[in-house]
């Protein structure tokens, strides 16, 4: 395992604090429940933490409460119906929910939607990574008692939703994708204002690393708190942002072959090397300054063309088994879609970033400070939907 | 407050006190799921800012809470929590069921893990259907809300003891009761009150059925 230097002070130190823990005095501990209806937990997530003093001696989060049994469900709807059900497993990018499954079910069929609706897709899907991290990021400064970013993030972040809405009729969950390409063609003077409001992000993104990225306070939270090591990272099957600050360099974007249209623009995949709280926000910043350089570059590059291809009335998936997954502004989403030739899928299993990214959470708060706890759920950043699903 | 605990308020007092109470509502956010977040848009972004209305998003605890917005879906495992937090609100108190989930189960509505409606928990006074509804639809919810709290019969509120209002206001509406919680025998003796009637009735924003 190789770590930087700032990694091995605070992985010692963690380790430290369990050795200290059993060699000082017995204290007497506590238990201490944050949720299951706090602010930093986004969502109804409960994590029990036994506290020694100020120190987290363990810790676990109780998942289940957002549990709406969406595999089951799949079960008892159309392959049509199902897009509906997983816009809100994260309901923050809820565009990017369906791709993954349309994907797999479009692959069972054996068709592909026209270019231009793998162009608006890619586009669409952006944009919704970038109203997923905006939020993040104006989340961010309230988890440490800064008010001030929230309100910023949810004024740039209506531009984005009032996009989305304009070309879907959802403002939250656009429902829009279908088998074989996309419900309708984009409105009149969309592109236009896609432009103007990709570059109002970009000033968002400049506003929230002056405000928050580069205040003192913000880092002295932050850096080297919470250090997740890459070969961590790995055993807990971490993905998204969480592995990329770790500094493995792993983009389903980039790496995987799929309709899609990332290959048409120029963009980066970022890794940072510490690992830390602080890495995983700049990640995140870096990520949507990345999204609105692929939204501007894929805005140009639009084909002409239908926005579907030609598909039976009343669609009946093949039998097969197939499985997609992308990379959702959370980190990998995939679905294994079961087909045995019916209207609905035979069995659906989602695999969702949140969950495995917070399966490292006991790891990780072993030896931190009560404070620190919240910093580090803000910065491992996970929603509930995507969790208990 | 010995009016009060008789049961009977001049009404230009009433009035009084039930417009400075509609303006300053403490609203207890239960943000559970998607609808969450656009309760979040309503009360916390500078496009709708619901501070206009004279609600305030800030309470520390239900404690010092006026009236709760539960948004999103409520499962069998978070529905203990939402009636104890319901318990633990002081009189007098009211609920906004935001979105399908919340109002009925929503697009859940066969799953085996989700309480279909919050109703069957804590009295609903105000359904915002939609899924999830505009923030727009939430601050219309919030308004009918205040139009309710000025027309209501304060007293009958405030002494709230062996009934909910909701009940109280349906009991003396079947006659069963007066406005003192007294049981009636006679049912046609309703005495005429000066006070305007409460509306016993949840309050559906657009008027159509709770979807």
């Amino acid at each position: 395992m190789t770590l930087t230097d700032r990694q091995q002070l605070s992985y010692i130190a963690s380790q430290a604090a369990d050795a200290r823990l059993n060699v000082e005095l017995e204290t007497e501990g506590m238990t201490l429940n944050i949720g299951p209806q706090h602010p930093a937990t986004h969502g109804t997530l409960r994590i029990i933490c036994r506290l020694d003093g100020e120190q987290v001696i363990w810790a676990e989060p109780s998942a289940g409460y957002m549990h709406r049994g969406y595999e089951k469900l799949t079960e008892v709807r159309t392959f049509p119906q199902v897009t509906t059900l997983v816009n809100r497993i994260d309901w923050l990018g809820s565009f990017a929910n369906e791709v993954p499954f349309i994907l797999a079910a479009e692959k069972l069929m054996e068709i592909e939607a026209p270019p231009r609706a793998q162009v608006i897709r890619t586009i669409l899907f952006e944009l919704s990574r970038i109203a997923n991290v905006s939020l993040f990021l104006g989340d961010l400064g309230v988890q440490m008692g800064a008010v001030t970013p929230v309100f910023l993030a949810f004024r740039d972040r209506e531009y984005v939703l009032n996009l989305i809405e304009s070309a879907t009729g959802g403002r939250f969950h656009p429902n829009f994708d279908r088998i074989g390409g996309l419900k309708d063609d984009l409105p009149k003077g969309w592109i236009d204002e896609a432009r103007q409001s990709v570059k109002k992000l970009m000033q968002f993104c400049d506003t929230i690393e002056d405000l928050l990225f580069g205040n003192e306070i913000f880092q002295s939270r932050m850096r080297g708190i919470g250090v997740i090591p890459a070969e961590v990272a790995k055993d807990y099957g971490l993905s998204g942002p969480n592995l990329r600050a770790s500094g493995v360099d792993w983009d389903l974007r980039r790496d995987q072959e799929l309709p899609m249209a990332w290959d048409k623009a120029d963009w980066k995949v970022w890794t940072h090397p510490d690992g830390d709280s602080w890495a995983r926000c700049w990640i995140r910043l870096q990520e949507t300054r990345e999204s609105c350089k692929i939204v501007e570059q894929l805005l140009d590059q639009i084909p002409a063309g239908p926005v579907m291809t030609k598909v039976p009335r009343i669609i009946k998936v093949p039998a097969g088994e197939a499985w997609v997954s992308t990379e959702n502004p959370l980190g990998e989403m995939g679905y294994y879609v079961v087909s045995k030739g019916d209207l609905g899928p035979f069995r659906v299993k989602i695999r969702s970033a949140s969950f495995n990214n917070i399966s490292v959470v006991p790891w990780v708060l072993k030896g931190v400070y009560v404070p620190d706890v919240i910093t580090i759920l803000a910065s491992l950043y996970f929603i509930l939907g995507d969790i208990d699903r | 407050m010995g009016l009060v605990d008789k049961g009977r308020l001049p009404a230009p007092l009433t009035k009084l006190f039930n417009m400075s109470r509609s303006y300053s509502l403490w609203v207890y956010q239960w943000g559970l799921a998607c609808c969450a977040i656009e309760m979040g848009a309503a009360f916390g972004s500078p496009r709708y800012d619901v501070m206009r209305l004279g609600v305030i998003p800030l309470p520390a605890s239900p404690r010092q809470a006026d009236f709760v917005c539960v948004s999103g879906t409520v499962t069998d495992k978070m529905a203990p929590a939402v009636r104890r937090l319901w318990e633990q609100m002081p009189e007098p108190k009211y609920a906004i069921s935001m979105g399908s989930c919340a109002n009925c189960g929503g697009p859940y509505w066969d799953s085996y893990s989700v309480t279909k409606g919050v109703d069957q928990l804590i009295p609903i006074d105000v359904y915002v259907p939609g899924c999830p509804p505009r923030p727009e639809a939430l601050l219309e919810g919030i308004v009918l809300l205040q139009q309710r709290i000025k027309n209501e019969d304060m007293a009958a509120k405030w002494r709230g003891d062996e009934f909910t209002t909701l009940q109280r206001t349906r009991a003396v509406e079947a006659g069963e009761v007066d406005r003192d919680g007294e049981l009636i025998s006679d049912t046609h003796s309703v005495s005429e009150d000066p006070m305007p009637d409460p509306d016993p009735e949840p309050i559906v924003v657009g008027g159509g059925p709770i979807e």
